[in-house]
């Protein structure tokens, strides 16, 4: 990848940040976006604003077939067997609560377990721990090492035949280690069980074929591979979708709504409008869509070797700073871009700030993450995270600084 | 009369145990809002002549050169901003 040339397209790394160039390693929250996505979206609404399905008018048809191309981009993307296997949601976490609310309100209750990980993302813990309080069902925690990687033999004995699902990230958010989700869902399927996976960190940055893995259901967002926030993808095999139960109730997710005085009968749309209520996010599909086209004509596999270099690279670099300490696994081979650390006498947010004075964009606090960070005996940690249009020498700046905190 | 708010646009409570308290003051009146910090308070350290390490009435924080203060050991933001006024007005 010609990575000067990429970083042409994106239009805030010529920002100045308190005098400074931005280098911007925040990926793992947001990351930032190209001009071919920008432009996708004020294209949309220069020209083909008009909202989806069942208009007659030439905006409405020109909005749905744009809505309706991203959906097709996206299917392909993961490798879906057919694009009624993508719902569009507002982001991860709305995916999640999906999966948990149809699914919980319908089919689980005492006796049955769900199970998840002590280092996902509170996305996909507080929506079990809500709905486990009103359903009676159990929840369960699968545990993870002191350097961040799961306990594999932990969770796969923990799946049990009372599990109906499992769930996992693919990739830590804040370790950015990636967890072998096919061997997991193997054997959750072994015991019957349905496989989640938190795609929000792994889709953005690597290949994710849904087939090959044969999980039953994907979430990610949008805006961490490019894309505008407020939009985001939970994909779910064709026979799924069509048993569960909507999520949210309204427009567009019903066929028929018959109504006399002391009845209503309703019909629910066919997969995946059942799950899509309301006016959905128009503009943000299509800027997915161009975001998606953006990945895939630099290719999956380059872009996660250049953040694998990137990687590799700022870890040797920071190992050997004076009172850096860095969580995670030490095999690079297991993890991605992201590199959680602490600076000895300044808190994750201090820490921030200093490199923030420098135009350098890190995330401080638990990321979302507090099972994990209390593993770790951590109050909060500070993260770099890499994407593709980073650079060795960025990292090389990052470390300099990093250095003059350290006097 | 200057108020707190005259200074102050954001005060944020971190995610975390640690608890920090972020205060951004405004763009307009950073610099003089820094200048009446460094009035007051004490001055224990500098880092890179941009993160100025400070006492005031024994609690300790740091002030970065860019408009930010970070607090810790406040109970709520109301005792903060009775603080911020000693040391801003």
């Amino acid at each position: 990848m010609d990575i000067q040339s990429i970083r042409q397209d994106f239009p805030i790394l010529n920002r100045q940040i308190n005098g400074n160039p931005l280098i911007y390693f925040d990926n793992a929250a947001t990351t930032q976006k190209p001009r071919q996505v920008i432009e996708a979206i004020t294209d949309y609404y220069s020209k083909h604003n008009g909202n989806v399905h069942r208009g007659v008018h030439t905006l409405s048809t020109e909005a749905t077939d744009l809505y309706e191309k991203s959906r097709e981009q996206t299917a392909k993307f993961i490798n879906a067997k057919s694009h009624s296997e993508i719902v569009f949601v507002r982001g991860t976490t709305e995916a999640i609560n999906l999966v948990a609310y149809s699914l919980g309100c319908s089919n689980l209750g005492r006796g049955d377990e769900v199970l998840v990980s002590m280092m996902e993302h509170h996305s996909n813990i507080v929506p079990w721990e809500i709905l486990s309080k009103c359903k009676g069902f159990t929840l369960k925690y699968a545990k993870v090492h002191d350097d961040g990687t799961l306990d594999y033999q932990d969770f796969e004995s923990k799946i049990s035949n009372k599990t109906r699902i499992a769930c996992l990230s693919h990739v830590s958010n804040v370790t950015g280690i990636i967890n072998d989700v096919k061997r997991i869902t193997k054997i959750a399927h072994e015991k019957g069980a349905l496989m989640l996976v938190d795609g929000a960190q792994s889709v953005p940055h690597m290949h994710v074929d849904v087939q090959e893995t044969d999980m039953d259901f994907l979430a990610f967002s949008g805006h961490k591979m490019l894309g505008p926030t407020g939009i985001g993808v939970l994909y779910s095999k064709k026979e799924l979708l069509q048993k569960m139960s909507p999520f949210q109730g309204g427009g567009e997710m019903v066929k028929e709504v018959s109504c006399s005085q002391d009845h209503c009968a309703i019909s629910w749309n066919e997969i995946p409008y059942k799950f899509e209520a309301g006016t959905p996010n128009i503009a943000g599909a299509v800027g997915l869509g161009a975001a998606i086209k953006y990945l895939s004509d630099l290719g999956m596999d380059n872009v996660f070797a250049h953040e694998k270099e990137l990687t590799k690279y700022a870890v040797n670099c920071l190992k050997d700073c004076n009172n850096v300490t860095l969580y995670g696994p030490s095999e690079l081979s297991k993890k991605c871009g992201i590199i959680p650390f602490s600076v000895k006498g300044f808190s994750s947010h201090e820490t921030a700030a200093f490199f923030n004075e420098y135009g350098i964009a890190i995330r401080s606090g638990y990321h979302c993450a507090q099972p994990l960070h209390q593993i770790f005996k951590l109050d909060s940690s500070a993260r770099a995270s890499f994407y593709l249009y980073n650079t060795a020498s960025e990292i090389d700046c990052f470390v300099e600084i990093l250095k003059e905190l350290n006097g | 009369m200057s108020t707190v708010g005259d200074y102050v646009s954001r005060i944020e409570g971190t995610c975390g145990a640690e608890s920090d308290i972020i205060v951004n003051f405004r763009f307009e009146k950073k610099d003089e809002a820094i200048k009446n910090i460094l009035k007051k308070a004490t001055l224990k350290n500098t880092i890179a002549g941009i993160i100025f390490e400070l006492n005031y009435e024994g609690v300790s924080f740091r002030l970065y050169a860019s408009g930010k203060a970070i607090f810790r050991g406040f109970k709520t933001k109301v005792d903060l901003m009775h603080f911020l006024a000693k040391l801003l007005l």
